[in-house]
């Protein structure tokens, strides 16, 4: 039995607000582990992006507790927090979120910057992940001189740096065409099949299809888990 | 680490360029003028220190009483108060280095053709020493040839350029209400004094010569004034109170008469023209900083932009890994960065300006390595100062808040 890269137990989030406390996340228990291909879907409000910010570390819970590769995060302080998500975790997101006056490799090496290597390291780790995504002839080029699809692959090497066990992708076919998008599941499918955990949040349930496990969210609560019926993955 | 912070540093400042220039823009201003102020102010202070040395350290002049007949009050100096037995007993009192007696006035020299008007001083040998002033050519009197009243001359460089302006005054003779004086010594050039008279308009003789042949003197033995020179700064209160008493005890006056004499500090009078310009220049300084605190605010108001501008850049940037810490270091490197390279064009404009006045105008420019140093600290500290601020809003941002910013 893997071990567990994610393990939430009663994990809830509160937000207060003029009228009170308004319960965004109503504890949520939840067990992925390693090398696990999950898709969290849910209508807007239903406490998925919740969810989604507690388990990249960018938020702290209310209650319950997060064990994130077998360690209790729950109530870390701030940079504990930034060092779990600069080595442990590797985020892709909708927007692609490309620093727009670096080149694509000083993008993708930037983790390691704020992780203390060294300058040559990071040339040769962030060409040796642009080339993974199929992209080493751009290594010096800017976010803004390449389309949509390869942005994203330039943020999926940014998410692969450090090697992190777990990918979490923010609707990352959100803004690009179905083509496309196919394409970036392909290879988040081939990152899955070499060992890496991978969390997706989407509403299409096509993207879903990808992943080996779908899980629903309503209100607040986790209201469905289930493995994909689907025979043909991605 | 820090090497990748600098390069992103310097990667933001060439961003936007014209932004980075005119927020420098304060700064270089700021340093600038700085640089200038202080330069100027402490070629003030040379300039004065300069004058002040030429006159003679610890001085006290003390000059004979006034004298009123029918009525008619004669002025300081006028009376007979001093006498050349005074000055001896002077020479007596501990502290007291050289003491010359002098009589003065101002007397047409005549040299062949050429005749020019300056100031005759009578004095004794020590007179020189109590000066610093030095010879440039030839050699001074002696005690002998002002018991022998002999007809010797020292003269300063103005007199002698307007009586020899082609020779060499030296052996020469010039002539006084037709008395021959042979020119012995030629004095080393002392420029304006604080009154910004010419003090090498003159020319040095035997006291006792100036008095037989030159001034005439009703009361025989008697002297205008006498120069004192203490042997220190610090001897002077304890030098101005003995000479006070013995001159009182001397001239035989009673308790609660009043002086016949008056006591003129030239050290008093050196130091409040040397605290006027240290005011001065520490005023120039004063105002010039103020354009450099501007120059600061305008570095913090283009800081608070920029971490607006870039919040969703610091949201992605601590989503990957940034610390606080991190983000701190990088606005305030920037801030630095535009702060220290403001500066070094400022110093290099402050320093060319400061040459510039002197190539131009005749005021003394003195740029001293101190206060380089001290803009260029004061600008540095600026930098994190007024830095500090923006970087530690960015460094605090949320950024679940800062990656939704759009």
């Amino acid at each position: 039995m893997p071990e567990a890269v994610i393990r939430t137990v009663g994990l809830g989030k509160s937000y207060l607000t003029a009228a009170g406390s308004f319960p965004a996340l109503k504890g949520v228990d939840l067990c992925i582990t390693g090398g696990e291909f999950v898709a969290i879907m849910g209508p807007s409000g239903s406490g998925k992006s919740t969810f989604m910010n507690l388990l990249g570390c960018l938020d702290t819970p209310s209650s319950g507790d997060y064990f994130l590769v077998g360690r209790n995060v729950a109530h870390l302080a701030r940079d504990e927090l930034a060092a779990l998500r600069n080595r442990c975790i590797g985020f892709v997101f909708q927007g692609f979120n490309l620093l727009p006056r670096m080149s694509l490799e000083d993008n993708v090496a930037l983790p390691l910057v704020y992780s203390g290597c060294r300058r040559d390291e990071r040339r040769q780790r962030a060409r040796s992940e642009l080339a993974r995504v199929g992209l080493a002839d751009y290594a010096g080029a800017r976010p803004n001189q390449i389309s949509g699809g390869q942005q994203q692959r330039v943020a999926i090497a940014r998410a692969l740096v450090n090697s992190p066990q777990l990918i979490l992708a923010d609707e990352p076919t959100g803004n690009l065409d179905s083509h496309t998008s196919a394409e970036i599941m392909g290879l988040f499918a081939d990152l899955n099949r070499q060992g890496i955990s991978i969390v997706l949040v989407t509403h299409e349930a096509d993207i879903a299809a990808c992943a080996a496990r779908q899980v629903r969210f309503r209100d607040g609560l986790l209201v469905s888990d289930e493995p994909t019926r689907s025979e043909t993955p991605c | 680490m820090l090497k990748a912070m600098l390069g992103e540093a310097w990667q933001a400042m060439g961003a936007n360029r014209l932004r980075s220039g005119l927020t420098m823009l304060g700064m270089v201003i700021g340093v600038g003028s700085v640089v200038l102020m202080l330069a100027i102010g402490q070629g003030a202070q040379y300039s004065v220190a300069q004058t002040i040395s030429t006159m003679g350290s610890n001085l006290y002049i003390v000059i004979a009483g006034s004298t009123s007949a029918g009525g008619l009050r004669s002025g300081s100096g006028g009376g007979p108060t001093l006498t050349i037995g005074d000055a001896e007993a002077i020479t007596e009192l501990d502290g007291v280095a050289n003491v010359a007696p002098v009589q003065q006035g101002t007397q047409q020299l005549v040299h062949g053709p050429n005749n020019w008007s300056a100031t005759v001083v009578g004095t004794t040998p020590p007179y020189l020493d109590a000066r610093a002033w030095t010879l440039q050519s030839g050699y001074p009197f002696g005690d002998s040839d002002v018991r022998a009243a002999t007809r010797v001359a020292l003269i300063g460089q103005t007199a002698a350029d307007n009586l020899f302006p082609n020779d060499d005054p030296l052996g020469k003779t010039v002539r006084i209400r037709q008395n021959p004086f042979v020119i012995i010594g030629v004095l080393a050039r002392k420029g304006q004094n604080l009154d910004g008279r010419d003090q090498d308009d003159t020319l040095i003789i035997p006291l006792t010569t100036a008095q037989r042949k030159v001034f005439g003197n009703p009361f025989p033995g008697s002297v205008r004034m006498i120069m004192v020179q203490a042997t220190s700064a610090e001897a002077m209160p304890a030098v101005e109170a003995s000479m006070v008493a013995l001159l009182r005890q001397r001239h035989r006056l009673r308790e609660g008469q009043d002086n016949d004499f008056y006591l003129r500090n030239l050290a008093a009078a050196a130091d409040s023209a040397a605290e006027t310009t240290r005011v001065m220049s520490l005023l120039l300084g004063a105002i010039a900083s103020v354009s450099l605190l501007v120059g600061g605010i305008g570095i913090m108001n283009i800081m608070l932009v920029s971490v607006t501008e870039r919040t969703r850049e610091i949201g992605i940037r601590m989503a990957i890994g940034a610390r606080q810490r991190d983000i701190l270091a990088q606005f305030l490197f920037e801030a630095l960065m535009i702060s220290v390279a403001g500066c070094l064009i400022g110093l290099l404009m402050g320093i060319g300006g400061a040459l510039l006045t002197n190539a131009l105008t005749d005021m003394v420019i003195v740029i001293s390595g101190t206060s380089v140093l001290v803009a260029f600290a004061v600008a540095a500290g600026i930098g994190i100062f007024f830095g500090y601020y923006p970087a530690h809003r960015a460094a605090a941002l949320d950024p679940i808040e800062a990656l939704r910013h759009q």
